[in-house]
């Protein structure tokens, strides 16, 4: 067998069991969640299938492909039935460049399935195609609430992708490099790029709340005002299709912030003089913090009620997209004229933006709560 | 164990790497929908396949539902591509940034400039207001 087939061979391997990991941390991530929700709301959730809920994820998945598939007389058939397709298609392949250790860890192979030099750009790609998945789904299904939710969520991912991509630049800046792999290194030997890029994080935070559709952002699906949003004509397996791509891509930007801003799968370093070399347990690491993001997510949810829609684009618009391209702004001025200064003032300076954020919060809360044009106005910008 | 390194491996394979995981990826999305097709009970009447409008007979219908929509879907649409090609200009530069300074720095501030005269003219236009 020739070296390349080999490669290939492993790769696909690689990538099978990646797929097959990550549903199964899907199906356990609706069962974690559901039965957070209930301890937030002092209620024990699903404890009946299975010991502790365990069996729970199996019989729904199970119930979801023995169910019917509707599709309804008016939709596009192919575009309907290819949506969630490319949906869950997207969401699983932009795992798969993320690295999960050094080269060469995983029993002598790497720890990853593609690693492209431009990493970050081929995620950020690969997570807007997402948008196609949902937004057709929304038009192809042929009734009035799927397109009120496809438009919105078009709309609302494609605004908060500018903010997700601008609040990075920063980071880039620093390192220089846009693979993975090169990126936790810069951190393994400079520490983690939150004590330098902290508004650059929470930036990118709030934009992969938004970009993964969950609350306090999921207008494309909010139950109370549009049904389901694009998942209203949609039942069986294509509905769990898209539940998938949403729980993927949470675990997904999880894993991304992880690796970008908290060291990817190497741990804090000063743990290493308690247990040598626990730091660079790879695999570990990066399973405790993507646990932790997840837990963020859903801890957010039990929380924060939803933003109106037109409060969720004047929210990307005017704070995320400023503060970003500010955030941009200082770090290239710190790095253009930082004399002696080493990075911790880069660090100071940051965190500074961010305390200021939290102190100012009550004025800026005007920017999105209070729109500056009412439907009685006279004037209007583009009238719909 | 031996570790192949990526110089030996090429770029190529990288991207033959990533074509594999896409294919699996929806791979999966295709063997469960055909699963569902294969295993789920087929009695469809006509009116579980009419479209959901609160219990009512659908007014329009069809794909897209010919309803008309807010121009400002457009507008935000519009908007996006201008920023996200600012953004794109953005990679290469901010990549390179550490060894272009302090000229780099002189050239963002000028585009970054431009950009917020577009950005206070949109503002004052009032576009992003979803009123």
């Amino acid at each position: 067998m020739p070296d390349w087939l080999a490669t290939l061979l492993i790769s696909l391997l690689k990538a099978v069991l990646l797929v097959l990991a990550l549903l199964t941390t899907f199906a356990y991530m609706t069962l974690v969640e559901r039965r957070l929700l209930g301890r937030m709301q002092l209620r024990p959730g699903p404890n009946r299938v299975g010991p502790m809920g365990l069996l729970q994820p199996a019989a729904d998945a199970i119930k979801s492909i023995f169910k019917e598939d509707l599709t309804v007389t008016l939709a596009d058939k192919l575009v309907y039935t290819l949506a969630p397709i490319v949906a869950i298609g997207m969401a699983l392949t932009a795992f798969g460049g993320l690295p999960a250790g050094p080269a060469g860890s995983l029993l002598g192979e790497n720890p990853w399935v593609y690693n492209l030099d431009a990493g970050i750009l081929a995620l950020l790609a690969l997570t807007s195609m997402g948008v196609y998945g949902i937004f057709l789904g929304g038009w192809s299904s042929g009734s009035k609430y799927p397109i009120l939710g496809g438009l919105r969520s078009s709309a609302q991912m494609i605004s908060y992708e500018l903010g997700m991509g601008l609040s990075i630049l920063g980071l880039l800046m620093l390192v220089g490099t846009t693979s993975f792999q090169g990126i936790v290194g810069w951190q393994s030997q400079n520490g983690w790029l939150i004590l330098f890029q902290s508004l650059g994080f929470v930036l990118f935070l709030i934009s992969s709340f938004a970009e993964t559709n969950r609350t306090p952002f999921d207008l494309p699906e909010a139950e109370q005002e549009i049904v389901a949003g694009y998942l209203t004509e949609y039942s069986a397996i294509k509905w769990a299709l898209f539940q998938m791509a949403e729980y993927v891509n949470m675990i997904t930007a999880s894993a991304v912030m992880s690796t970008l801003f908290f060291g990817g799968w190497k741990g804090p370093q000063f743990l290493n003089a308690l247990i040598p070399g626990v730091s660079d347990w790879p695999l570990v690491w990066l399973i405790v913090k993507i646990a932790f993001f997840l837990f963020l997510f859903i801890w957010v949810r039990a929380t924060l009620p939803r933003l109106r829609y037109d409060q969720l684009m004047r929210f990307g618009w005017k704070l995320l997209l400023p503060l970003a391209l500010g955030n941009t702004v200082l770090t290239a001025a710190f790095l253009a004229f930082r004399g002696q200064g080493s990075l911790w003032f880069l660090g100071v300076l940051s965190l500074g933006g961010v305390v200021a954020l939290l102190i100012l919060s009550d004025r800026v809360r005007t920017l999105w709560n209070q729109p500056s044009l009412r439907r009685s106005d006279p004037v209007r910008a583009g009238g719909d | 164990m031996r570790t192949r390194t990526d110089a030996e491996r090429g770029p190529t394979i990288e991207y033959a790497n990533f074509v594999i995981m896409l294919l699996v990826a929806l791979g999966i999305g295709i063997v469960a929908v055909l699963a569902s097709a294969l295993l789920g009970p087929k009695k469809a009447s006509r009116t579980t396949l009419m479209a959901y409008e609160s219990g009512n007979d659908p007014e329009r219908g069809g794909v897209g539902t010919g309803q008309r929509f807010p121009v400002h879907f457009y507008l935000v649409a519009m908007l996006f591509i201008v920023f996200d090609i600012e953004t794109a200009f953005f990679y290469p530069l901010a990549v390179a940034y550490q060894r272009l300074i302090p000229f780099a720095f002189f050239e963002a501030i000028t585009f970054v400039l431009l950009l917020l005269v577009g950005y206070v003219y949109i503002l004052k236009k009032k576009v992003l207001e979803w009123a």
